[in-house]
């Protein structure tokens, strides 16, 4: 019976059909797929029922309040957290849920997390290299070789992240903004499909959310783009599809004018703060 | 195999590299020349029982270098790197029971002493092989390098690291200690093995012998000094760092950490099985005592002293305690342990970055990052 | 000189005779005569019936004789044909007694006495004669244990004194004794219903019984005394369970005490205290100079050991945590390595001290002793003591943990250091209380370890692989962890020990921590949620 319904399941792809380390299969639109999508740590549900959809190449921006489930979402992406039920697809082709970390990176799925971690003691031009697209097993690792073609293209992300005077400079000496760039760097390093950035310009100077700004919006087209931001002038400045998250799943979606409009994220946003004012 | 030569040839092209295998290989020169060309009352002529205890200073100084390149590079911080010494040990000595051949005491032709001594009637199945050098010296790698790949493909797969890997390997060590020193294991228990003959057919009391393993082990240290360069400086090596310093940032750049982990852990603990190896012949006794949890942990401290994730700092801190351990129990016996222990305090609050550090410190700032500025472990 | 020496003779025996005169029987006594004499005989058959004659005869001596007779001490003179009871037989001249007075009766030759001989079998039958006789007095415990001498000694002669005995006991014990006694004699000749009697009983002499009865030819005999054995193996299993579960109890208990400071202090600074083992050893030997202090009372030494240990131990620690801790935040690996060498020193600095040798402390004597659940079973008191402590203390610090201002502070450090500071908790002061709290606990644990163990400088040493391989099994930051892994281990190490040996029992362990935290690399009850990604 239960094999029965597998057939009957449309959107099931047989294992034998996937062809080994295939590239993402965009055709049918979405680069990626979540659909109900459920976890909850000690009875606390972090992610209720979420569904998400992101267009290849693509720009999207997530807000939501603290505690909407925006992290964990991130964790569940990139495989560092299993989801109690729901679908993870990256493309048509590729099961997240069934692959490791290592796996999912290696797809082309890229994440800069919250707080920047860079290798702090490695120097700029090492980060970027570690971050490279390459074989990465032991063997060929240790018998890498930086080629003049592997320094052309690190020269190259230098020039997009502005860090070419510094690359010889050890990442730990980089101030904050400089180490959010590197880390951009870095997901450039391994050409990604997917770009996950995670809270990009907390504690940016004016300048330097500017700067990251540009990044940004010249990434996307070539990558998909997903922010998750908090500052909104920020997202007004880069968003063209906003997706607001709350208690774990999604309360809005639309343009950034459409969703401050809606009534429910309003609420949400300023409810809070109005009962204060009550109060 | 272009590509390999280079990544192993990497490190001779570096300054400090040089200056350390030049300062090695000259002491190893200068004390061999002392020991061979001055007349034994002469001032500066160096007797072999000092050569024999420089050698055995040199064991522990590959001992120490082979700790800090887990713990100097990977974050490692293993409490365990005695098992592996004492088994590479362990299999020499074997190698060296079974070449006393009838000699022993009891004069049986096959069995070792403490197993006639047992009533035992023949040879346990693990001892077989080992009166052939080539299987005892690959057993030497093998058997401290098997136990580091079943260990750490445990612990590392379930990502046990920090604190709680520091305290595992600790148990390790000290669940060896525990089985070495029960008789039906089949290792001499508590006595261990000792009365060694001769190695590959020359006598072990010979002075030239003495000199001899000096020397390899001079050698042997210079050798794995730079394996452990090489591997340091290339890509192989920056993945350790970026795994130390941010372990979940390396995975999510498509690392296998685990893998890398293993790999290095498990090229460490054959360092240290060559450098028990080596150990043996020269101090004439292996026992569970090199087991002991507190012998693991003395080694760390060789490395902290001489400043972690340099290699050379662990070569200096292991000759500098060793040195002051050997005089410090010949004047006052009972100041020891008060010594050391004040060492592990000092060492830590003072001088995290070793005595490396304070050369470092003294030169100007390189553009060039030192891997141990900003230690971060990853707290439990 | 010879004259004086008798004359101080006569004068003692003219003492003995005056305070032995009261129980003394009426001078010229012929049935007490009479009676020995039947005993002197070469037939050790007559010599038999002769004994049993005595006890019938319901004569008050008959105990000292009989006692005497066993002793080899009961002799006739040659001569006067008197009887008496030599008091020691050494040298040529031994003094001794009248057998029918009991008063002194000088000292005579050893040629002139002739001893009234007895074999072994004639000792066997003595033996449980006395033990009949003991029967008879008043105080309870003599008839328990004189009950329990005559298991297996039982003599067809005894079964009906005995049998009367039985139903004048008021005492259940003496009484139960007394039937299973009776059981087995008839067991022995072939009484199938005595195996009843004997079901259940872990008596050493009633399994003996039993198992000869099972091997006899009779096979309604042989089948019932294997039932009977195979009920009593289930008991004695269920006996060695209790038992092996009471050691892991108290082996757990004190790797509680010695886990759970070490927790707190693991928990909530992240800190690895290796000298965490010898802070107990300064609670024992806290206890151990607190008994030096007052000779003679071991009793309240200890219980003045309790907080003493605490304070010594937490003093220490907040030494430790000032001097060397505070400078080594955030690098838990370097703070394993410092409080390593803290608790060289430690160590050396007792042997220096005091003495590299190990001091005893005494237990008092309410700890000394054994609780006797069954035949087969005695539990010993201060193992039990030493449980209820563990349990104490740890509920102690549950209460600190979850009922006062510091707990919540200490909970709040725990789970996220940057988040308490904000909220105006001093972490410094907290990780200063919180250390001295982790310290002090160390202490108890050294007081109670004084119970079991001898005081050395190595006694820390020999528990701090254990409770670090506690606290990681139990996982971080959970009391409970702690008390259910610090129990658990010490009963799969008890449970693991008979068949595999000591020191194997322990390698399993180890191995088995090992393999378990690839499962859980958290431990059993680990924290959960962000604040634990450290």
């Amino acid at each position: 019976m239960n094999f029965l319904t597998s057939l009957a399941d449309r959107d099931r792809v047989f294992d034998f059909l996937v062809p080994v380390d295939s590239p993402v299969d965009v055709r049918h639109g979405p680069i990626l797929y979540l659909e109900d999508v459920t976890v909850s740590f000690d009875g606390f549900r972090a992610i209720d029922r979420l569904n998400l959809t992101i267009d290849d190449g693509e720009l999207r921006c997530i807000i939501g309040p603290n505690g909407a489930g925006k992290t964990t979402m991130m964790d569940i992406i990139t495989g560092k957290t299993r989801p109690d039920t729901g679908r993870v697809w990256f493309g048509s082709r590729h099961d997240l849920l069934t692959m490791n970390e290592p796996q999912i990176a290696s797809l082309g799925i890229g994440r800069k997390f919250q707080k920047p971690t860079t290798f702090e003691a490695l120097s700029v031009f090492e980060n970027l290299e570690l971050a490279m697209a390459a074989d990465k097993r032991i063997l060929p690792t240790l018998t890498a070789r930086t080629s003049g073609e592997i320094r052309e293209r690190i020269e190259e992300v230098l020039t997009t992240i502005g860090l070419v005077e510094l690359r010889h400079r050890p990442a730990g000496i980089l101030s904050h903004g400089q180490k959010q760039w590197l880390e951009i760097g870095m997901l450039l390093m391994q050409r990604p499909r997917l770009l996950l950035v995670d809270e990009p310009v907390a504690g940016m100077t004016e300048q330097e959310m500017e700067r990251t700004a540009e990044l940004l919006t010249g990434l996307a087209g070539k990558q998909s783009v997903v922010v998750v931001e908090h500052d909104m002038g920020f997202v007004r400045s880069i968003a063209r599809t906003v997706t607001v998250l709350h208690q774990g799943s999604v309360l809005a979606e639309g343009s950034m004018n459409q969703v401050s409009m809606d009534p429910r994220v309003v609420e949400v946003y300023l409810g809070a703060e109005a009962d204060e004012e009550v109060a | 195999m272009l590509a390999s030569r280079s990544w192993l040839s990497r490190p001779l092209h570096e300054r400090s590299t040089r200056l350390f295998l030049g300062v090695l290989l000259a002491s190893l020169a200068v004390v061999t020349l002392l020991n061979l060309a001055l007349p034994a009352g002469h001032t500066l002529h160096v007797s072999t029982y000092t050569v024999t205890l420089l050698g055995k200073y040199l064991c522990y100084a590959l001992l120490a270098v082979a700790v800090d390149l887990v713990w100097g590079y990977l974050g490692i911080l293993s409490l365990g790197h005695g098992a592996f010494f004492a088994l590479g040990g362990y299999a020499m000595g074997m190698y060296l029971m079974r070449q006393i051949g009838d000699r022993g005491v009891y004069g049986h032709p096959v069995l070792p002493d403490f197993m006639v001594f047992l009533d035992w009637q023949s040879l346990p199945w693990y001892w077989h092989g080992f009166d052939m050098a080539w299987f005892a010296f690959l057993m030497v790698l093998l058997a401290p390098g098997l136990l580091a790949l079943v260990f750490g493909f445990l612990a590392f797969r379930s990502r046990v690291t920090g604190v709680y890997l520091s305290i595992i390997t600790q148990a390790l060590t000290f669940a060896l200690m525990l089985a070495f020193f029960r008789n039906e294991m089949g290792f001499g228990g508590n006595n261990g093995l000792t009365d060694f003959k001769e190695l590959l057919g020359v006598d072990l009391t010979d002075d030239a012998t003495r000199l001899g393993l000096f020397l390899a082990t001079g050698v042997a240290l210079a050798l794995g000094y730079l394996l452990c360069r090489a591997i340091v400086a290339s890509k192989l090596g920056r993945v350790c760092v970026a795994t130390r310093d941010a372990e979940a940032r390396t995975r999510f750049l498509g690392y296998r950490v685990e893998r890398f982990q293993l790999f290095v852990f498990v090229v460490s603990a054959m360092l240290a099985g060559v450098a028990g190896a080596l150990y043996v012949p020269q101090v004439g006794i292996i026992n569970p005592g090199e087991f002991s949890p507190i012998f693991s942990i003395e080694i760390v401290l060789w490395v902290a002293l001489g400043g972690r994730g340099t290699l050379y700092g662990a070569v200096i801190g292991a000759l500098l305690v060793n040195y002051a351990k050997t005089v410090f129990t010949g004047v006052m016996p009972d100041a020891w342990l008060f010594a050391l222990g004040g060492l592990f305090v000092l060492v830590t609050v003072l001088l995290p970055r070793g005595i490396a550090g304070l050369l470092a410190y003294r030169r100007p700032r390189r553009a060039a990052p030192d891997p141990s500025t900003t230690p971060r472990e990853a707290s439990a | 000189m010879r004259m004086i020496r008798s004359l101080v003779q006569g004068l003692l025996c003219l003492v003995v005779v005056a305070l032995a005169a009261p129980a003394a029987v009426a001078a010229p006594d012929d049935d007490g005569q009479a009676l020995l004499e039947a005993l002197d005989t070469r037939s050790y058959a007559d010599k038999g019936q002769a004994i049993e004659a005595l006890v019938a005869s319901g004569d008050e001596r008959t105990r000292r004789w009989l006692e005497a007779l066993l002793d080899g001490k009961l002799q006739r003179h040659e001569d006067t044909g008197r009887f008496v009871v030599v008091l020691e037989n050494r040298g040529r001249q031994w003094p001794v007694i009248d057998a029918l007075t009991f008063a002194a009766a000088g000292e005579m030759s050893r040629r002139e006495l002739d001893r009234i001989g007895i074999n072994n079998a004639l000792r066997g039958r003595l033996q449980s004669t006395l033990a009949v006789l003991d029967l008879r007095v008043d105080d309870v415990r003599a008839r328990r244990e004189a009950a329990r001498e005559l298991l297996g000694n039982v003599e067809a002669a005894m079964l009906a004194p005995l049998q009367a005995l039985v139903a004048d006991e008021a005492d259940d014990e003496v009484k139960r004794l007394l039937e299973q006694a009776i059981a087995i004699h008839r067991l022995a000749q072939g009484d199938a219903a005595a195996v009843e009697g004997l079901a259940g009983s872990l008596n050493p002499e009633a399994r003996a019984a039993l198992s000869a009865a099972a091997r006899s030819d009779d096979a309604a005999l042989a089948e019932a005394a294997s039932g009977a054995l195979a009920g009593i193996e289930q008991k004695q299993k269920l006996n060695r369970g209790v038992e092996t579960l009471y050691f892991g109890l108290s082996l757990g208990s004190v790797l509680v005490l010695a886990a759970i400071g070490l927790a707190i202090t693991f928990g909530v600074m992240g800190v690895i205290n290796m000298a965490h083992g010898e802070l107990m050893m300064l609670g024992a030997y806290t206890t151990w100079g607190m008994q030096q202090l007052l000779p003679g009372q071991p009793g309240l030494a200890l219980i003045l050991s309790i907080p003493a240990g605490f304070l010594v131990a937490a003093l220490a620690g907040v030494a430790i945590e000032r001097s060397v801790i505070q400078f080594l935040k955030g690098r838990p690996l370097e703070t394993l390595l410092a409080t390593f060498g803290v608790s060289l020193i430690l160590q050396q600095l007792v042997r220096t001290l005091i003495s590299p040798l190990n001091r005893s402390v005494v237990s008092p004597e309410w700890m000394s002793g054994s609780l006797m659940i069954n035949e087969g079973l005695s539990l010993t008191l201060n193992r039990l003591f030493v449980l209820g402590f563990a349990l104490l203390v740890f509920a102690g610090l549950m209460l600190v943990m979850r009922r006062t201002r510091l707990g919540l502070e200490v909970r709040a450090v725990t789970q996220n250091r940057a988040m308490a500071r904000s909220m105006g908790i001093r972490a410094t002061r907290v990780d200063i209380l919180t250390f001295a709290l982790g310290a002090g606990v160390a202490g108890l644990a050294g007081v109670a370890l004084s119970q079991l163990t001898n005081v050395g400088p190595n006694l820390g040493q020999n528990y701090i692989i254990d409770s670090f391989m506690v606290v990681v099994f139990g996982g971080v930051g959970n009391l409970w962890g702690t008390l259910v892994a610090g129990l658990s281990l010490g009963v799969i190490n008890q449970v693991l020990e008979p068949w595999a040996g000591a020191v194997l029992a322990k390698i399993l362990v180890l191995v088995f921590i090992i393999l378990f935290i690839q499962k859980r690399p958290r431990g059993l009850f680990p924290q959960k949620g962000r604040a634990a990604e450290g």
